[in-house]
This record gives C-alpha cells, structure tokens and sequence, in this order.
C-alpha cells in the first residue's frame, strides 16, 4: 500500500492572527508550524505500517504552499513519512479551498495512492473539508472527522461522529479519510529522525509539473470573491443581580430564561 | 491573606527544592556509539548569545573547508527548548551597536529594521526620578544611562533573525529540544543529553514517551541564559564559582504596546516609586520606557518595563504588580493610554556583575552571554556582551579545534580584553552598595559610578535565597486589574501563547510544605502566577504551596527564591515575538 | 439559472433541525432574489411523500427524492450536480453539520464553484445572495460574493432559524441517479450509534458548566442537577479537570473544547480567558459566581452574584416546576 499524507504548514496557533489589509486574506507571515491536526495523519499512516495487517511501502507527505513550507515536509518525515512533495508556485498564492483541493488532487493523481490521509482541519483556514474537495477530484470514496480506521483485507473500517452517533463506514481503497485528533496520539520524533529529514528526498513541484490549469488557481482562479472585512457584532452589556433574596433571585432568573425560549 | 505583620522571619534557603544537582543533571559517560549522535559544536541555547556564536562559527569555517570537514555531518547545531528560537527570549533592549555590527558586518542600522528586529536609533532620552505615585523629576542623565546612538531592539525577534542565518548557513536547528544533562567523560565536557518526550504528570512514561538521545560534540558552547539549567551543574562541577561572589538575580516583566501617538524619548526611571524606600524591604527597582517603530506594520510600539532585585525581604513584592503600579503614574498614562497591549513577558537576569561572573571556560565547554553573567545591571546592559561573547567564543573554539585541541581558555583572556571584559570591570561595585537601601545606597552607587572603578575595592553579594522574608505591604499598592490597562497574571499568560502541555512533567521544583512567609513569596514573586496557597490554609505556620506549573513562563526567578526551575519539556512554554 | 436548492438531511422518519434551518432560510432567500426553493432529500422507503411534502411547511416549494444510500455525501454529490445541471439553480445551501460539508465540498469540486462554510449569515443584494462568515476564532467577519454560478453556502452549526412559514405541501418529484463508480465504494456498516460512556457536550444546547468556585468534586452534583432540569449536559473548566473532579472530556476552554450553546451557565467559574475562548460564542451566558469582581461579569448576559450552593439547588427546582407546570 502507498499512502501520501496531505500537511499544511500553518500560523503557529500562539501568535496573533491577523487579515492584510491589502489582498483581505489571512496574513501568513511569522511564526509557522506543521498543522497539528496533521500530525495525527502522520500517526495513523505509521500505525498502518507499524500495525502489520496490511504491507506498507511508502508514506509521502505532500504539501501545497511557499517555499517555507519545506518545514512542513521536514517535520512530516521526521514523524516518519519516508520522502515528501512539495508543491510551490507562484501562481497557486492566494488559492482558496477549491482551488488547493484541486491542486492537490493533480499532485496525488501522478502519485497515484492507496490511501490519502490528512487532518481534519487546519488551524488557519478553518474550512474543515479539503478532504472531500480532493476526493472528488480525484474519484475517491472519502470520509472526514474518522476517529478510528481500520484495514480489513481490501477495505478500510472508519468510524467517525456524525449527526445521529457513531456511523462506521467501511470504504474501498483507493480513499481518502480525514482524521480527527482524537484517532491517535502522535508520536514524538527521535532526534535522529528529525536530523536525518533533511536527508530524505524532496521533490519540489510546478504547477506546470502536474498539469495543473493555472486559470483554475490562485487570486484569478479564485470563485469568491471578499467584499469586506468586519468587526464581530458587539454584544451588549449584560444585567447583573446581586442575591440577597435566593428565592427572589431564583424567580428573576426563570423569568429571564423563559423569556429566551431556553425552558422550551 | 497576608498574616500579621513581622511574623517571623524566614529564609527561602531553609527548604531547599527537591533536587540532586550533579547526578541528576550530569550524566558520566556516553551511550554506546550507535545510539548516539555525533556533532561538531553544540551549542544550548538558542539566544542571542547562542547564535551569534553559531553565526561566528558559520562564518569562519565557510572559509575553512578542511576545519569544517573535520566536524562531521553536523558542524553546528543549536539546541533550543522553545518553539523557536526567540520564543523564550525577553529584554529591554536598548543595545550598543558595535557587536553586532562587527557580526553582521553587510547589514546597515536601516536593514536591522527592514528585517523586524530594531525599531529605531535612540535620539532623545530622559531619566526621571518618581518619587510619588503622581510626580516625576527629570534628571540629568547619569553617564551609564547614556543611550545615545544606540538601537532598541527585540531580542526576541533578532533571535529569529539569527536563526534564519544560522539555518541558511548550515546549522542544525533543533527546537523543541531541551538539553537536560551535561555529558561528562575523564573530567571533560563531551557533550548534551536532550530531554525526554511525552512523560505525565508524575514523569511517568506516556503512550508516545520518546527518550532524548545523547550528543556527543568536540565542543559545547553553554548559552542556556540567566541561570541555565546546566550551566548552574557545570559551575559546580568544575568549580567555577571558586573565589567569585554568589551569583544573584534581578527579575523584569514587560510588556509591549501598540500606542496612538509614538513616543518621543528613551525614559528611565529611578524610583523610588513604586518600590519602598526602606532598608527593611530591601527593594531594589526601576523601569524602562522605549519607543519603537515597527517598520514592517508600521506600527509605533513601546516596550515598558520594571526590573527589581531579586534580595527584597518582603513577601507580598511582585514584579508584575509593580510594573502595573507604576503604569498608573501620569507620567506613564500620557504615553499608553488610547493604546492596546500586545505582549508581556517576565525573565530573569543575572544582577551580580564582575565579581559574579563564573570562569567562562572548563575541558570541552564555554559560558557565554548571560550564563556566564555577562550584565551591566546599573546600565540594563547585556545584549551586546551577549552578542560579543558569543563571538569570541566561536574564535577561540574555532582557532582550538583548528589545532585538534579542546582547551578553550583562551577565550577567557579574550573576554577580558575586549569590550566586555573591560565594562563589566569598570561597573563592577555599583550594583552592590543598593543592599544599603535607596537614599544611603544611591549616594554609593553614584560614587562608585564617578570613579569608573579605578577604586581597588571588591563588594560582596550574598545568596538571595539566604534573605529572610517578612510578610509587609507592598500588596497593598497594587492597583486592581481592569483587564484593558492594568492586567492580570493569568490573562498576561495567556498572550505570551503559552502552549505547555496540560499533563506535562513538573519541571518545577519546590518543597510543598513550607511556612507561609516562603510561601507567599513565591506567590507575589511569580509574574505567571504558578504559586497558589489554598483558601483554607491556616494564617500562620507552614502551608501547603499548590504549584500551577503549566502557567510557568520559565523566567528563571524561583532558583534565587528558594526553588529551582529545571529543563521543561521542549516545544513548552511561551512564544514572544517581540519581546 | 436562479433558484436555491437545499439538501435536507433526514434519520428515523424526520428531517434533521440544521436542515430545517437552511430549508426555511433557502426559502426565505429564494423571495428576496427569485426563483424557486427546493429541497433534495437521498435516502429509501423511509423517504414517504407525506414526508417529503412536508417540507413544504418550512418553505420549499418542490422536493427532489433519489433512491440512494442514506448518510453518506457521494451520492448526495452526484444527485445535486445533475439536478443543478438539469434544472439551473443558482446556490446550494447546507445547513450545519458534518455531511453539509462533506457534499457542499464534494459539490464544490464536482461543478467548479465557489463555496463558503461556517456561514453564520447569509444576505441578499441586487438578486444575489452573500455570505458572511467569521474568521481568526470569531474576531472578524468577512462578506463573500460568488463569482458564476452556482454558489455553495454551507452553515456553521445552528446558523440557520428554522421556520414554519405554513406553506401547502411540496411537490415531490422522483429523479433517477445514476451514481459515480466510486459513491458506491463506501458502504454504511451502522449509523448513529449511541455511545454512552463519551461525555458529548459540542452538540448540547443547553451547558451547565462548573469551575473551582464549586469547591469541591462533589459540587459537580449541583450542576448535574440543574442541567438534568433544563435538558442539558454539564461541562467543567480546566482547573476542575486536572483536580480530578470531572472528566477532560467535558473540559471547555483553549486546551478543551469549543462549545456555542443556546445557554451557557457559568457556576464558579470566574471567566479567565483560557476559558472564555471555549465558550465566548455561547447565545446567553450566564454566571453565577460569589466574586463580584470575576471576569466573568463582564461577558455574561445575565450574571448573579451570590452563593451556588444557596442558588443552584433553588434554581434547579424552579426550573423543573416552570417546565412541568
């Protein structure tokens, strides 16, 4: 089996983020770290391997972003993916989920896995659905939010949290699963693994590499468009009840949640 | 919550903190060879005085192809606990020039800036003395506040700034990375044991426990900063401490804004407000106000701060609160209000000077920065001995391993001779004469000043931790958090982005019983809040401390106060960014 | 092309309350810039046509019923592309929840259009619809405009009221899907099993939430309580989880879990911000906590200063009397 891991590299969640006033899209700059969500993908493709129950060749980490995202990639293959791709051109900056899903979906057709795993989220986009976007492009049965996979012979058992409860699904490979944090407990990586990721192969990627149709990416492919940035509503100030009257309190407060309808 | 006053006097020393230096922060002997990692120089600790010897070192050995084949796969690698190097760095800063331009040598004042770690030349400067909560008395400017021509920096932000460099010329980053051991073979340093991974609460090992790996290095630059949790091992070891003074500690917390209108000055202030003048509370004090010009947002920025020593005797003292206390000064209310807070932070900074500062070298290591207690305390001054000491050490190790040879003491000799050596020495009895509180002390320290050390006279320091603690009033004047100007522990905390692990190790050491005066010292002195005593604990006596270590911001200040603060979990703890 | 198609999700013969939502908010948006809301139901014989037109009484005027496997977003991918390509509409709409951003995504990739999830509001303008969602944790929020046709709205969890605006039933039509090779590779084994032990406090929309001001493990009973009386589960703050006095599970704040609740009681808990981030997005707030002075007071909506173990119990009997009375 092949698995390719799909990272982001993301604003580290300490530092402040902020929208640039100019192109009205999330700042990238400062501080950045391999989203951690992504970090759970990397562990369950290296439980996959280390479990037995199938045969793994290979696990590459993928990522789309700029030149920095190489740390990404690093960070991946010191958790264990054995080389990594990554996708970098200018005209994919500024690219929203569609058009990544899209790109990445070119990156992993030459590829061609078994299996694509990623973090369910990423910290800074807040889009919770590259996933599906890649799976379709890429005519893959696919499922989001899995917190627990399981290979049985040529099908992989997921179970996930959906609207009802707990569904298990079970899904012919090739798929792509999106993993939530609650799957595993990533691993540390050994400080031999982390000096020796520089080593691993890294293969860097045009869009022109993959096929990839430029007027479908970037700020022009893009089909949305921001109008406007504003503050949140403001909340209005709130009514405070000092209790000197327990009884008295107690009504006032029934009183104010009835009004709201939260006694339905 | 205070008890009565003057109810006993007790010293932090009487209960010493749980710890068993050398065995548990010296390994003897290296693992077998295959398990180990091998490198040329290590160098803990990622800071401003780190890489800039990574740096030095970089850029001697691109001119040296044989030299840098002879260390290996990995010629230089630094080893930092933080996120990022940067992440756990904190200071004024207002920085003499000269150091880093002799590192860095094509980049112009301009660049600094463009580059997101110097925020403009200092041009106006002011020294005002406070003796009220509501006056102010501009002085003239004493000489070792003299800042013309200097730049205000971030060390947070250059340590960013250098790392890039360090990682484009070559060096192993290894954040995330505590170093937790000192490698001792035949009585020479050979290298670092990084720390473990995923243990609990209880050091237990957990689902994902990774343990360190040793490194084994022909040389190891200690740069761990104010008391390093090796580097205070490595003193005791081999005896560097013999025939100095005790080391003793000062600790700062400031914070950073973003202001309407940019200020004008550099502005110091003595005191005596917000501290107490009397000798009895033995406190210590000052602040600072630097204006910055943010060039990559545009922003004008001010760093404030307050800087106390370390040997007060009264209990309820809190750098943190003083600093909000005096931010309710008119004087300091002109500049910030109509602004908004964007960082705070809280570090610890080697106070003793000259006489404290340890031999910088033993078989196979080096100190340099502020582990090896390379401060001006009177001028604020250490970022560029930092920066220069990081140099000379990245010579002497260079010139060293050169000739196949791990004897580095000539970099001590270099450390005398250059600019460092010749300040420290020049300063190094005007801290002390302080102890002898503001208005005997002052007149002390400004003759000690006067008279450029040429007086051959040596002024002891005493261990910190050996000051008895009374339970007084200082709690009294701290002003109420309103959350927008005057802030609380916990919500300062929380901006610094600190992502500590909920069931992490206690890195922290402290005897849990103590009586309450220790106690509640350690409570008041804690800028990150991590000392708590219970609601029910009884008014006198001994108390239990509850120890909340995953607010800890690791500035150091518990191992003067009877604590000690050893080598976290890497990757844990704050993220300045422009601090 | 104009119109709004939505996709109702549905369980155990009734449509889920986010679907509802975007049914009755596609509806109410169809009237501001025209065209027909309607409404695309995937599923068996559990899918009757009494059922069907019933969504008539939240606003749609037509329903699209395929016979396809329940609970899974390929095939509801396949049936919405090609009953968008046949009939033209303009947006598709989700309402909140995991298959609204499973499809809508699918959906996305599928026709080549623009898409925008956790929509918190959506607005008409010149005949076109646009979308607000927040962004960075809830600091800011930003309008979007599509570019072409179709858009796709997917709703953050509860965006979207949903209302009877008392429409006659919905005309069903049958649409024959012949689904992509790869919707029939994943295959449901069990859906929506329920699993007791998992304390699951994202979906309650009721929260009764204990801090250290509960004083000990045991007034963690007082919270069982009231949330028992007004329907809702019980939530801890940080400092509670690692004393061990209720599960991390239940643990709200920056190292726990984000909660939005109708109605979030605070007991004990003074507001720091760690926890404030987890539960900030809460419709009503309230916060019962003896230290006037708590954080707390100055994001709540309704806040009472006094003693929990005095007001909890008094509460939880009040409450219990205005619900069965």
């Amino acid at each position: 089996m092949k698995i390719c891991v799909l990272v982001k590299e993301v604003p580290d969640a300490a530092v402040e983020k902020r929208i640039d006033p100019g192109s009205k899209r999330l700042d990238r700059s400062g501080e950045k770290n391999l989203n951690p969500f992504d970090t759970h993908a990397i562990e369950a493709a290296m439980q996959l391997k280390e479990g037995g129950a199938v045969s793994v060749e290979e696990i590459v980490a993928v990522t789309m972003g700029p030149e920095s995202a190489f740390r990404a990639l690093h960070k991946a293959v010191s958790l264990g993916a054995d080389r990594s791709v990554h996708l970098t051109d200018d005209a994919l900056a500024g690219s929203d989920v569609a058009a990544t899903g899209y790109a990445l979906a070119k990156v992993l057709e030459q590829e061609s896995p078994d299996l694509v795993l990623l973090g369910q989220q990423s910290d800074d986009g807040e889009c919770y659905t590259i996933g599906a976007v890649v799976a379709d492009h890429l005519k893959m049965p696919s499922l989001t939010q899995v917190i627990k996979m399981d290979v049985e012979g040529d099908k992989l058992r997921c179970e996930r949290q959906a609207e009802y409860g707990y569904d298990t699904v079970a899904l012919s490979l090739p798929a792509v699963i999106s993993v939530g944090d609650a799957i595993n407990e990533p691993r540390y990586p050994s400080l031999k693994a982390i000096m020796g990721a520089k080593k691993k192969p890294l293969d860097t990627k045009a869009t022109g590499d993959v096929g990839i149709d430029v007027g479908q990416v970037g700020e022009t492919g893009s089909r949305t468009a921001v109008l406007a940035i504003n503050p949140p509503p403001a909340k209005e100030a709130g009514e405070i009840i000092e209790d000197e009257d327990t009884n008295e309190t107690v009504e006032k407060i029934v009183n104010w949640l009835d009004e709201r309808k939260l006694l339905a | 919550m205070a008890s009565a006053n003057g109810n006993g006097k007790v010293a932090p020393a009487a209960f010493p903190p749980p710890v068993d230096s050398p065995d548990e922060f010296i390994k003897r002997g290296l693992d077998p060879e295959d398990e180990i990692i091998e490198i040329g120089v290590a160098i803990v600790g990622g800071g401003t005085a780190g890489l800039a010897c990574a740096n030095r070192l970089l850029q001697l050995l691109a001119d040296d192809p044989e030299t840098l084949e002879s260390l290996g796969e990995v010629p230089v690698a630094v080893i930092e606990k933080a996120k990022t190097c940067g992440g756990h760095n904190l200071s004024g800063a207002v920085v003499r020039p000269e150091p880093l331009e002799r590192l860095f040598p094509d980049l112009s004042r301009e660049d600094w800036r463009k580059e997101g770690f110097a925020f403009g030349e200092v041009d106006k400067e002011a020294v005002y003395m406070t003796p009220t909560a509501k006056q102010s008395l501009r002085i003239p400017t004493p000489p070792p506040f003299k800042n013309h021509g200097n730049e205000v920096i971030s060390v947070a932000a250059l340590a960013r700034y250098q790392q890039r460099i360090a990682e484009e010329n070559g060096a192993y980053l290894l954040t995330e990375t505590a170093a937790t051991q000192l490698i001792v073979e035949d009585g020479k340093v050979v290298g670092v044991r990084s720390g473990d991974k995923g243990r609990g609460k209880d050091g237990e090992p957990l689902g994902n426990f990774e343990p360190g790996t040793d490194i084994k290095a022909k040389a190891t630059v200690l740069a761990e900063g104010c008391w390093g949790h090796l580097t205070g091992p490595a003193i005791r070891e081999f005896d560097l401490g013999e025939g100095r003074e005790p080391q003793t500690w000062e600790l700062g917390v400031k914070e950073v804004w973003k202001v309407a209108k940019p200020l004008d000055r550099l502005i110091h202030t003595i005191g005596p407000w917000p501290v107490s003048t009397s000798k009895k509370y033995g406190q210590v004090g000052g602040t600072w106000i630097y204006p910055m010009k943010d060039e990559k947002t545009g922003d004008d920025l001010v760093s404030i701060g307050f800087v106390i020593d370390l040997d007060y005797a009264d209990a309820t003292t809190s750098a943190h609160d003083l600093l909000q206390t005096f931010k309710t000064h008119p004087l300091v209310k002109k500049i910030l209000e109509g602004g908004e807070r964007v960082g705070w932070g809280a570090k610890a900074l080697p106070g003793g000077g000259y006489w404290s500062m340890p031999k910088l070298s033993m078989p196979g290591a080096v100190l340099v920065g502020d582990a090896g207690g390379m401060v001006d305390t009177v001028a604020l001054k250490g970022v560029h001995h930092s920066i220069n000491s990081g140099i000379l050490a990245a010579e002497a190790i260079y010139a060293s391993l050169k000739s196949g040879s791990s004897d580095f003491s000539s970099y001590e000799q270099a450390i005398e001779q250059s600019v460092t050596g010749k300040e420290l020495w020049e300063v190094r009895n005007t801290r002390q004469p302080f102890s002898k509180g503001f208005f005997v002390g002052g007149p002390l320290v400004n003759f000690f000043i006067a008279t450029k050390g040429k007086l051959p006279v040596r002024l002891p320091w005493h261990r910190q931790d050996e000051r008895p603690m009374f339970i007084g009033k200082t709690s009294k004047k701290y002003p109420k958090p309103d959350g927008k100007y005057i802030f609380d522990k916990l919500s300062s905390v929380f901006i610094t982005g600190n992502a500590t692990r909920d069931d992490a190790p206690n890195h922290i050491r402290v005897q849990q019983n103590v009586p309450r005066e220790v106690a509640e010292t350690w409570k008041w002195m804690c800028p990150a809040g991590v000392y708590e005593i219970p609601d029910d604990a009884p008014e006198t006596g001994n108390v239990d401390v509850i120890v909340n270590y995953t607010n800890c911001v690791q500035c150091g200040a518990i191992t003067a106060k009877g604590g000690r603060l050893t080598t976290p979990e890497g990757g844990d703890g704050p993220l300045y960014q422009n601090t | 092309m104009s119109g709004i198609l939505t996709y109702a999700l549905h369980y155990e013969g009734a449509f889920n309350k986010n679907s509802l939502g975007a049914v009755s908010e596609g509806a109410k948006l169809a009237k501001e810039i025209g065209g027909e809301a309607a409404a695309v139901v995937v599923g068996g014989d559990d899918l009757t046509d009494e059922l069907c037109a019933s969504l008539g009484n939240y606003g749609a005027t037509k329903v699209y019923r395929v016979k396809g496997p329940e609970g899974l977003g390929a095939p509801v991918v396949d049936a919405m592309a090609k009953i968008i390509g046949d009939d033209g509409y303009s947006y598709a709409l989700f309402g909140g929840g995991l298959l609204g951003f499973e499809i809508g995504a699918g959906l996305t990739a599928r026709l080549g259009a623009g898409v925008t999830m956790e929509v918190t509001a959506v607005k008409a303008q010149g005949g076109k619809l646009i979308a607000e969602r927040p962004i960075l944790q809830d600091s800011a929020i930003v309008d979007v405009d599509y570019v072409g046709e179709p858009g796709i709205i997917i709703g953050r969890l509860n965006a979207f009221d949903t209302v009877e605006s008392g429409g006659g039933a919905a005309e069903v039509v049958d649409v024959e899907v012949s689904f992509e090779e790869h919707s029939s590779r994943a295959v449901m084994v069990q859906r929506g099993e329920q699993r007791g032990a998992d304390v699951n406090i994202e979906d309650a929309d009721i929260l009764v939430a204990g801090g250290r001001g509960l004083g000990k493990a045991e007034g963690f009973e007082l919270c069982e309580s009231l949330a028992g009386a007004l329907g809702g589960a019980v939530a801890a703050t940080r400092a509670v989880v690692d004393a061990g006095w209720y599960p991390y599970a239940a643990q709200i704040g920056q190292t726990g879990k984000t909660v939005a609740p109708k109605l979030y009681l605070a007991a004990g808990i003074s507001g720091a911000i760690q926890h404030k981030v987890g539960m900030q997005a809460s419709e009503n707030i309230v916060a019962i906590n003896k230290d006037a002075n708590a954080p707390i007071f100055e994001f709540c909506d309704l806040g009472i200063v006094g003693d929990l173990n005095a007001i909890m119990p008094k509460l939880t009997e009040a409450v219990k009397a205005k619900k069965g009375g």
